[in-house]
This record gives C-alpha cells, structure tokens and sequence, in this order.
C-alpha cells in the first residue's frame, strides 16, 4: 500500500543566514495513521510541516505524497490534495461556514450539488448539525466550533493526507478535550495519513500512532508511544516527566505532604 | 444680485460647469483607481517598493495645488488635461496608501490557510485579500474624490474650466455673490460624493 507520505533526508536552511532549522529528517505515515510530531517551541516541527506542503522549499531531501513527488508537482495543486489545519484556523471572516467547508472543492470546479452535500456530510462529520451551522459566519461560532469547522475544511476534496499544526492549541481546556477525543474516532473511521504536530505531550499520546520527538531540527526518536513512554532517551524522558512529575522530593518549599 | 436671481439667468452655464467638474473629478479619479489599486497590490507583493512609490504619491500631495498645475502646464499645455493629471497624482496617495493598508491588515491566519489550502495568488487575491480589504480601499477613494472635488475648482486658472470659474471671476470682479455661486455647488458636490461613496463602503464592506 502507498504511503500517504514519505519523507526522506528532509532539510531546510534559512536562505539568509543559512541556519538550519530542519536536519535529517525521515519518516513515513500509512493510510489511518496518525504520526504526531513532538517537541519544544522551535524545535522544528511546524517547518517540517510546511516542507511537506511546499508553503517551504526543502533544501535537501525528498517528499512524497500518495507515491508522488512533491517536487514535480505545482504547489497549488500539491495543496489542494493534502488537508491542511493550523491553530489560529483561519477561517476566511466573509465566508460562511458552508462557503468556508466548500473552498477547496469550489477551486477545483465540482459542481454545486456536489459540493453542496460533501459540506453537509462533513458538517456531520466533525459533530455540527448541518441545518444550523451552514450559513453561520465564523464570527458567529465558538473556538471549539470554529476548529471543527476547520478540521473539515481540510478534509473537502478527500485529500490522502492531513497536515495538522497544533490544530486544538488555542483551544480552552475542556473543548480541547473534548475535541481530542472526538478527533481519536475520527483517526480509525477516516483512514487517512496524518500528521500531527503539538508541544502538549499528552496529546501527542494520545492520538499518535506514532510520535516522533524533534529536537533542534533533527528527529530524536520515532516509535510507538508505549516505546516512546519507556525511552531513555534524555529529550523524551524530559517531556514525560513534564506530564507525571513523580513523587515531588525537594521543592521549592521543601518536601510536600499529602493532604 | 442675489443668488438665486444669478442661478436662474445663468442656469445653462451652471450646469455645463458643473458638469465639466464632474468630469474633472470622475476622470481623474477612476484613473487613479486604475493606476492606484494594482500599484497598491504590487506593493503587497514587493516590499521593497513600498517606500519609494508612498515616499513619491506623498511628493505630489505636499506639492500646492496651483504650483503644480504651474509646473504641468510645460508638459500638458493649458486646458482640462493638466488638471486631470493634477488630480490624478493628488488621488494616487490616498488611493495606493489604502489597498496597500487594507491587504496588510488581512489576518495572516487567513492568508496562510488560504495558501495551504493550494489557492494561487491571484486566488487569493481576489476571493479572500480585495473583499476583506474593500472597505479601507473604498475609504481611500473616497476621500481621494472628496479632495478632487475641491482641487478641481483651482483647475479653472488654468483654462479646464468648473465651477471654480465662477470663483476666480468672483475673486477679480470682488463679487462675493459669483465666488457663493462657484463655492456653494461644489461643496454640494463634495457632501454628495462622500455621502454615496460612505453607502458604497459600508455596503461593501464585509463586516462582523
């Protein structure tokens, strides 16, 4: 089976200073998996993303998506066939809900009936009763409602793959749970590639299939998250103790009791 | 003589002047937005020229209105055209200030998404950056016109003709009723355009 995406030896340098920002960088995603990218702020993974899609140019490497190279295709076109999610979602303000949902596939010319029922069939996808929600404008949604309906933006022209850039980042505690878990069902039934970036490494448990922990620029570690939670490797024992802080010995405050 | 008593024995020559400013300022104007809205556009796209065509469009607006018909006159001869090339360079600034303005202020978010989505950049220019920017961009037109309205007046030293003739025949004979009879209409003109300009932009606006 073709992998929705394979990347190898992927780099990128500024093209000012020349300073790397991306090193190495190989890994390769199937059809219903969902790799997340871990790791600090700077780290790396967000230009990873953006070397896939070509909104960067790798300076070394290769990318392919769906078995094809990304360097010999038009990056619009490129676009149009990998979802693409990002944290400030960007959902254009003059458009509505549905005109927002149907961009992609509008660019692509289908014809409005059928465009017309893939935006209600992902409205109901992604949890939004379609009758209410089409001719909202984003203003009119919550942060939680907003993401859902970027979420299924990207997932109008049935692309292979789904970029996702901290896609729940912004969101507030309890509609970011309640997203990741609606998120989960929707990784098995969609059965699409995706890749998922985010610093909470909770999340990244969560919904990976697979995390790979960046660092610097490079990719540190790429396994199971079961393998990924017994590591020693210094970076991923850092962010795991940043979840489970263990037994708190001498803090700040001396040593705590238990209430 | 009253103004009225002058409107109405001299009612054809009113209307042919005030047709010939609105002439004036329509021309120039919509020549402006020709030149202004894509010179605009370019600056989006090009930063680095964003200082030399602003600092340019900024020349002409210090320049006085009268010294630069003066200066045109070499070039264009005496008559209409020179006005409306004067009027023209007055309306780039407010013009190109705006699109420029209006297309930056687009949230990135929106652009990125929109790029990531695989829209081209005429794609995205013309369904998401010239909508969401259409209301500062009309705001600049609309004061460009206002400002020509009153500058067109000053075109009549210079043989383009407008209701400023009434005004610099008024000015020389000392006949405060001849200079009332340029001055009144044009103001009208100028509350007129701003007013159908301001529906035009709320209209067109997107708002939330």
């Amino acid at each position: 089976m073709t992998a929705a995406v394979d990347v190898r030896g992927l780099a990128y340098a500024l093209p000012g200073d020349g300073r790397t920002l991306v090193q190495n960088v190989s890994f390769t995603v199937g059809p219903g998996e969902t790799l997340v990218l871990l790791g600090r702020s700077g780290s790396g993974k967000t230009t990873t993303l953006k070397l896939i899609n070509r909104l960067l140019e790798p300076t070394a490497g290769e990318v392919l998506v769906a078995g094809e190279p990304t360097a010999a295709l038009e990056p619009t076109r490129l676009r149009r066939r990998i979802g693409y999610v990002i944290q400030e979602v960007g959902l254009f303000p003059h458009f509505t809900v549905a005109q927002n949902i149907g961009l992609v596939p509008r660019l692509e010319r289908w014809p409005a009936d059928r465009i017309a029922a893939r935006v209600r069939e992902l409205l109901a996808l992604v949890g939004l009763d379609p009758a209410a929600f089409l001719s909202r404008y984003p203003h009119q949604l919550s942060g939680g409602q907003r993401q859902r309906v970027g979420v299924a933006r990207a997932l109008a022209a049935d692309p292979p793959l789904l970029l996702l850039d901290e896609p729940f980042g912004a969101l507030d505690p309890i509609t970011r749970v309640e997203l990741q878990r609606e998120f989960r069902g929707l990784e098995g039934r969609l059965g699409k590639g995706m890749v998922f970036v985010t610093h909470d490494v909770r999340e990244g448990l969560l919904l990976g299939t697979r995390i790979g922990l960046m660092h610097e620029g490079r990719l540190l570690f790429l396994g199971t998250p079961e393998e990924f939670r017994g590591s020693t490797q210094p970076e991923a024992v850092a962010f795991m103790s940043a979840v489970d802080p263990g037994p708190a010995t001498e803090g700040p405050q001396g040593p705590r009791k238990s209430f | 003589m009253s103004l009225l008593s002058f409107y109405s024995r001299n009612s054809v020559e009113l209307l042919a002047l005030t047709w010939q400013h609105v002439y004036l300022v329509v021309v120039s104007t919509g020549a402006a937005i020709v030149v202004g809205v894509p010179l605009g556009i370019a600056l989006t796209r090009r930063p680095a020229w964003r200082a030399p065509v602003l600092g340019l469009a900024n020349v002409f607006q210090t320049i006085p209105s009268l010294a630069l018909l003066g200066f045109l006159i070499p070039f264009f001869g005496i008559g209409a055209w020179t006005a409306i090339t004067a009027l023209i360079l007055y309306a780039l600034l407010p013009i190109i200030r705006n699109t420029y303005t209006g297309i930056a202020g687009v949230d990135p978010a929106v652009r990125e998404a929109g790029r990531g989505m695989g829209m081209t950049d005429g794609e995205l220019l013309r369904l998401v950056e010239l909508p969401l920017a259409a209301g500062v961009i009309l705001a600049g037109i609309r004061v460009a016109t206002v400002v020509s309205v009153g500058v067109a007046t000053i075109g009549a030293a210079i043989g383009a003709g407008g209701l400023g003739v009434y005004i610099f025949r008024g000015v020389a004979t000392v006949d405060d009723t001849l200079i009332m009879a340029g001055a009144l209409p044009a103001a009208l003109l100028a509350l007129a355009a701003d007013a159908v300009l301001g529906i035009a932009q709320r209209r067109l606006a997107w708002q939330r």
